[in-house]
């Protein structure tokens, strides 16, 4: 091969480096005006009255616009639109919009948001989990389960009961980790104009065009084919740009009211109020376990923070509880979990999407369970590691799985036996490990559809177009589809042109999220240059006299393989296969194999495959203030095939850092105050300086290595990688830290307090730890009992109700990210 | 994208004319040196001056002047130019390092001495948008009735977060403030008061020009910092500690200033007086840490937990004064701030 | 207790000259602007970008008279007379920069919106230490927050371009 594998420069880098690519922000356009939001500066109240008559009049300012202009609810997932674009009468959290005021400048357009009169009436606000729980009134949405508890589930593989009585020990452990953000470097922006013909047309910093598209239509009462949505590079994403967002709607609705171009760029703070980001968790672990460290059945409990959205909540519960089961054999689990409204910013995906909270805990369990039974660490992970082809006990089919090889090259290039428990006090060592997966196995809306599409488009040139859906955010989404296209025809990524991200001219992609680009747009772009091959191949056969599968296309050209010195040029080739059967296009298409998991809710966590990875964290600690260092990092990846290597190692170091980040310092905090004084609830520091991102000097070495044994899967073998890497990070550093200085943080961040603090226990003989101790009572539902396979289950629950014959539309069925 | 409030915009040539710009506005008139900490503060709406009186512009408050007895900084220097300057490491230590460890590269570039001195103080209730604050009914500091930190507290909380002002009042640097009607020259230790609002003695109409500072041949000094990362954040507590130590070890003289811990720079003077006439070595260390920790107060309207905070004054003392010392403090001095140099 | 004053006069105009990646460059703006807003709004420049506008990420790095400064920071009324550097004056006669080339090939720029000011700031340390050690360049770049790499293949980029620069020296 020529092109995959070899590491090379980006498709985009170009634009990259010379400040060329546009961004939304950096797209201006004549007569253009700017849009600002007013927010709500309060948690939880009702809208009385809005006045933005003074507003109105303020010279400079186009338009205003309340909730009453765009009623119509909306939200990523089917089962929870619960979101305006402006709050017509109920505000949620404090950012929450409820006006916008369109201007000449955006600094008049600020300064007019003051000039808006806006009366509230407050509500008893909501700050936790717990406290939802417990104040069922006033709702913070009336859907959901009940009071404030958004959604609740209960799954049993197999009587767990029988597996802690088959164990030798039982391990009960609660842990908890804190919500953290996204921090795109490139602030949401988006510019909407009504084009010459009356359509509409915007520009925004998105992950997910397709369902923003399918927002603005149910919002807007449009026809989809009168709306283009156009995804402009995003400037980082990591999941924060993947829900329709209220601001795309406004500057949508104003550019149609105006007939002009209307702007918005987010200010950072306003992207904190965004947040979607990863999701408070409170955990309870019970696992039982053999001697040999054996799984016969693990527990696990969640009690999740959901924010006040819905966002994509639902699947992010069942991911909670999803893919315990991929890296290690459980023979019987039972996962129960909750989610929350409070009144703060919603909580959706992040990098690792709600599985990156219950993989610390059971890795820092692991950790636990192996000092208990004296084995090591890395062997009791070798002893349980999942192999390939295994079906899991929720009925999630494995494909290739390299878990043991990664946890053997992170052994071996750490040093790992001669460090474990044998470095100096206030040195250590940890390890973790994790997988994750290569995509959602199944749509966020019910549909039979391919997720993804590809269009190739053959110029007599010898120029080849590539169209797609597929949203760069910075993961190399434009060279993947470049890279295996030109693999295909033999020619060099730089000879191709790509349109993607764009809903008017590239087939649909359901977005960059969920790992699913490299398998989903791959496949189907290997599809759509494999099909446009065999025309040119047939067509050049021809012109040669040969048999076309003598035929080769490398180095430009399509030549026989046995005389290489015979053949056209592509262009040629193109041209002979255009006078043989008319104007050249193909298309290719994906759609995920079918997932055994049949059980509700058996939609989140099915992927076509899974990425697998092992991660050793050093760290030093001083001890007498808990102060904490990373010097380096060893991390092993499951890749399949690294599609470009250079590329593959950045995601690897990319996840790694924002990892880190988690772990060490990022913290997403909200700050109540004292109640009989205020009604406040606030985001603690919504800004880039309190929001701690590691810098340049807080970076370790980190020694990545790639596994590659192809899945049979992925386009050339390619699982996924631009999230995988990040989970075992938290752990492996808390693992460390119990090794450098003998105290659990059973808490993400792990902060130099904490650690002082869990040091001041052992120093006072009592339990060297810091992590919470209790899990509040939750009425679980009936858990739905679905038999594993090795107990002749079919995938289905025993218990459940019958399922209408014919599925429901949309809103009947939960489903993932 | 924040946007700047309005404003007039006055760039005089020398100080006599700033000096007469400052009379005639009052405190209507803001000088403005290297902006990083104004810029920020106007686009949030916390400082919201009429008039905007660059100092870029005065020739007389860019220069470096070393000589014999000591030196004399003028106010527009920036940070950069003080952390490059090798004329620093020479018992003027503590200014350099504090120096090279405000913000970021290219805030240093920027930011001016005079102006890391005038540093607004710092408080997570203080340092956000008019909208945030707005959404806890502001605060004492600006616009609001409450100390958030402290609601039973008549006075304003924020932070001291200057990183020089500590090194500078452990060398016993001076200020010259012009206005007017005259000048006047302040030790740096009486320039600050402890209240969050009121927190400098530099009145409306003056300007700082100058800083001074006497030779400190035969001192040795070092500054140490606490925060989270290795660039970008403010000091969240920093000690700064200056000693003359005879040849036989005897410490003749000694300051030592806790920042980031009060409203002001903190000096540590229990602790200074113990250690003159004593040697440095474990026990007198142990006893000065606990004496100069004792003065700190952090409070929670920084990052980190204040009375983890409280805890690493006591460390960073020992830090300190084992670094005076002449011990090798270098592996803990790259762990906490990140960073081999200085 | 609103402490936002409106405006009187919202169209007030200045003008400065200022030499731009090598030009000479005339404009006219809004004076409460700063800099980096007059080089994307009223220059067209969006290749410098904007992360906080308070001085807290380090996207809108520019150099002036040769230091990297942050343009978010810096009223473009004090930029008169002042040469200004922008990602946009990097390379030379349509080549790119060593700098440029070596981020391209070696993945210093993921998602690229950092990448701008991250390039300017390296070249102004190569142009002043044409040797910087790791720890230097990490020094260096502590200012620029880049939330996708890690930064490791950035200090890789920015050490293959000290060994390019210094062929094309010896060439």
């Amino acid at each position: 091969m020529r092109v995959i594998g070899v590491p090379r420069r980006r498709v985009d880098a170009r634009a990259k480096v010379t400040g060329q690519t546009r961004f939304a922000d950096d797209i201006v356009l004549p007569r253009m005006a700017y849009c600002k939001l007013l927010r709500s500066p309060h948690p939880h109240a009702r809208i009385r009255k809005i006045d933005s008559s003074r507003a109105t009049a303020h010279p400079g300012v186009y338009l205003v616009l309340s909730g009453k202009d765009l009623p119509i609810e909306y939200g990523i997932l089917p089962v929870s639109e619960d979101e305006q674009a402006l709050c017509v009468d109920h505000v949620r959290h404090v950012g929450d919009p409820v006006a916008a005021v369109i201007a000449r400048e955006e600094l008049t357009a600020f300064e007019a948001l003051g000039l808006i009169d806006v009366e509230y009436e407050m509500l008893t606000t909501i700050s936790d989990p717990e406290e939802a729980l417990a104040t069922p009134a006033p709702r913070i949405h009336d859907y959901g389960e009940e009071g404030n508890i958004h959604k609740r589930v209960s799954l049993e593989f197999g009587d767990v009961e029988q597996g802690f009585a088959d164990a030798d020990e039982v391990f009960e452990d609660t842990f908890f980790y804190q919500g953290n953000t996204h921090l795109p470097i490139e602030q949401h922006a988006s510019v909407a104009i009504k084009d010459p013909e009356g359509k509409l047309t915007i520009w925004s910093s998105t992950q997910t065009p397709h369902y923003l598209h399918r927002a603005l239509a149910k919002v807007l009462r449009m026809l989809p084919g009168h709306i283009r949505v156009i995804a402009t590079p995003n400037g980082g994403g990591f999941g924060g740009k993947s829900d329709p967002f209220n601001h795309e709607i406004v500057v949508a609705k104003a550019a149609l009211l105006l007939d002009r171009p209307v702007k918005i760029c987010l200010t950072r703070e306003e992207v904190f109020y965004c947040h979607r980001g990863r999701h408070p968790v409170l955990m309870k672990f019970k696992t039982g376990v053999k001697k040999d460290g054996t799984i016969t059945g693990m527990h696990l409990q969640t009690l999740i923070d959901g924010g006040a959205y819905g966002s994509y909540g639902v699947a992010s519960t069942f991911y909670t509880g999803a893919l315990q089961t991929t890296t290690y054999h459980i023979p019987r689990y039972k996962f129960q979990g909750c989610r929350t409204f409070t009144n703060k910013p919603p909580c959706g995906p992040k990098r690792g999407h709600g599985t990156v909270q219950p993989r610390f805990g059971q890795e820092v369990q692991l950790d636990k369970i192996a000092e208990k039974l004296s084995i090591d660490p890395a062997d009791l992970r070798l002893r349980i590691a999942e192999s390939s082809n295994a079906v899991t006990a929720n009925f999630f089919r494995l494909s290739v799985v390299n878990l043991s090889e990664c946890i053997r090259r992170v052994v071996k290039n750490s040093d790992w036996k001669e460090k474990f428990r044998k470095l100096p006090e206030g040195r250590g060592v940890g390890l973790a490990c994790s997988a994750y997966l290569t995509g959602a196995g199944l749509p966020i809306y019910w549909n039979k559809m391919p997720h993804s599409g590809v269009h190739i488009k053959f110029d007599r040139g010898g120029g080849v177009a590539v169209f797609c859906g597929a949203t760069e955010i910075g993961q190399g989404s434009d060279d993947v589809l470049a890279g295996i296209v030109a693999e295909v025809l033999g020619l060099d990524t730089f000879d191709i042109r790509l349109y993607t991200g764009d809903t008017d001219l590239g087939p649909v992609d359901l977005g960059s999220y969920s790992s699913r680009v490299t398998i989903m747009a791959g496949n189907a772009a290997l599809q759509a240059a494999e099909r446009g091959r065999a025309i040119i191949a047939e067509a050049v056969a021809e012109r040669l006299a040969i048999p076309k599968e003598r035929l080769r296309f490398a180095d430009k050209r399509v030549f026989d393989s046995a005389a290489p010195e015979k053949g056209v040029t592509f262009g040629e080739a193109v041209r002979l296969a255009e006078a043989r059967f008319g104007t050249i296009g193909t298309m290719g298409s994906y759609t995920p194999p079918k997932s055994p998991a049949l059980y509700k809710g058996g939609g989140v966590g099915p992927s076509p495959t899974y990425s697998y990875t092992a991660a050793v964290v050093e760290v030093i600690v001083n001890p007498a203030t808990g102060w904490i260092t990373v010097p380096k990092i060893w991390i092993a990846h499951d890749i399949g095939c690294a599609l470009n290597p250079t590329l593959v190692r950045g995601q690897v170091e990319g996840s790694v850092y924002m990892g880190l980040g988690e772990a060490l310092m990022e913290e997403q905090e909200f700050r109540r105050l004292p109640k009989k004084l205020s009604h406040a609830l606030v985001h603690k520091f919504p800004s880039m300086l309190e929001y701690k991102s590691p810098t340049s000097l807080d970076m370790p070495e980190v020694m990545t290595e790639l596994i590659e044994e192809p899945d049979p899967r992925g386009p050339f073998g390619a699982k996924e990688v631009g999230q995988g890497p990040l989970l075992p990070i938290m752990p492996a550093v808390a693992n460390a830290v119990y090794d450098a200085v003998g105290v659990r943080i059973d808490e993400v961040p792990i902060t130099p307090e904490k650690i002082m603090k869990a040091l001041a226990e052992k120093k006072a003989s009592r339990e060297p730890r810091f992590g919470p101790s209790h899990f509040p009572h939750v009425d679980w539902p009936e858990a739905l009992r679905v038999p594993p396979p090795w107990e002749g289950g079919d995938g289905n629950a025993v218990n459940d109700v019958p399922r209408p014959s014919k599925p429901k539309p949309e809103k009947e069925k939960v489903l993932s990210s | 994208m924040m946007r700047l409030p309005l404003f007039d915009f006055r760039a005089p040539r020398t100080l006599e004319e700033a000096a007469r710009i400052l009379d005639g506005e009052g405190t209507q008139a803001m000088p403005l040196a290297g902006g990083t900490d104004l810029l920020p503060n106007m686009k949030r709406r916390q400082q919201v001056p009429k008039t905007l009186m660059s100092l870029r512009y005065i020739e007389e408050l860019n220069h470096i002047r070393m000589e014999h007895s000591g030196s004399r900084l003028g106010a527009c220097v920036t940070l950069a130019d003080i952390a490059a300057n090798m004329h620093f490491r020479n018992g003027l230590t503590a200014l350099a390092q504090a120096a090279s460890l405000v913000a970021t590269p290219h805030i240093r570039n920027m930011a001016t001495l005079g102006g890391n001195l005038c540093l607004d103080t710092r408080c997570n209730y203080y340092d956000q948008n008019y909208e945030w604050r707005k959404a806890i009914d502001f605060c004492l500091k600006k616009d609001g009735d409450t100390c958030w930190v402290a609601p039973g507290s008549p006075k304003c909380m924020a932070v001291s977060s200057t990183d020089t002002a500590p090194a500078l009042i452990a060398l016993g640097g001076r200020v010259r403030l012009v206005s007017r009607t005259g000048e006047r020259e302040v030790l740096l230790a009486d320039l600050y008061n402890n209240d969050g609002l009121d927190y400098i003695k530099r009145k409306p109409n003056e300007i700082l020009a100058e800083v001074l500072v006497d030779s400190r041949h035969g001192w040795k000094s070092t500054y140490w910092k606490l925060r989270r990362r290795g660039s970008f954040d403010f000091p969240v507590l920093s000690v700064a500690a200056a000693a003359r130590i005879s040849e036989s070890g005897v410490i003749e003289d000694v300051r030592i200033v806790i920042g980031s811990a009060a409203s002001r720079p903190l000096v540590a003077v229990d602790a200074a007086t113990f250690l003159v006439g004593r040697t440095l070595n474990t026990d007198s260390i142990a006893e000065a840490a606990v004496l100069a920790a004792r003065i700190a107060k952090p409070l929670d309207n920084t990052d980190f937990d204040m009375s983890w905070r409280k805890k690493v004054t006591g460390e960073f003392v020992t830090f300190a004064l084992r670094e005076l010392q002449g011990d090798d403090v270098r592996s803990e001095r790259e762990s906490f701030m990140r960073t081999r140099s200085l | 207790m609103i402490s936002i004053t409106l405006p009187t006069e919202s169209q007030k105009s200045a003008h400065i000259r200022l030499r731009l990646n090598g030009e000479e460059t005339d404009v006219s703006f809004a004076p409460y602007k700063t800099l980096l807003e007059v080089l994307r709004e009223d220059l067209g420049h969006t290749g410098t970008k904007h992360g906080c506008e308070l001085g807290e990420c380090g996207a809108c790095a520019v150099l002036v008279e040769g230091k990297p400064v942050l343009s978010c920071l810096l009223l473009a009324l004090e930029c008169d007379k002042k040469s200004v550097l922008t990602v946009e004056g990097l390379g030379t006669d349509g080549k790119l920069h060593p700098l440029q080339d070596a981020f391209a090939d070696l993945g210093a720029a993921q998602c690229g919106y950092c990448t701008p000011a991250i390039l300017v700031t390296a070249k102004a340390l190569l142009d002043q230490n044409p040797n910087p050690s790791r720890d230097q360049i990490r020094e260096a770049l502590s200012g620029n927050l880049c939330r996708c790499t890690g930064y490791q293949q950035i200090f890789e980029a920015v050490e293959a371009a000290i060994v390019k620069i210094a062929g094309e020296r010896n060439d």
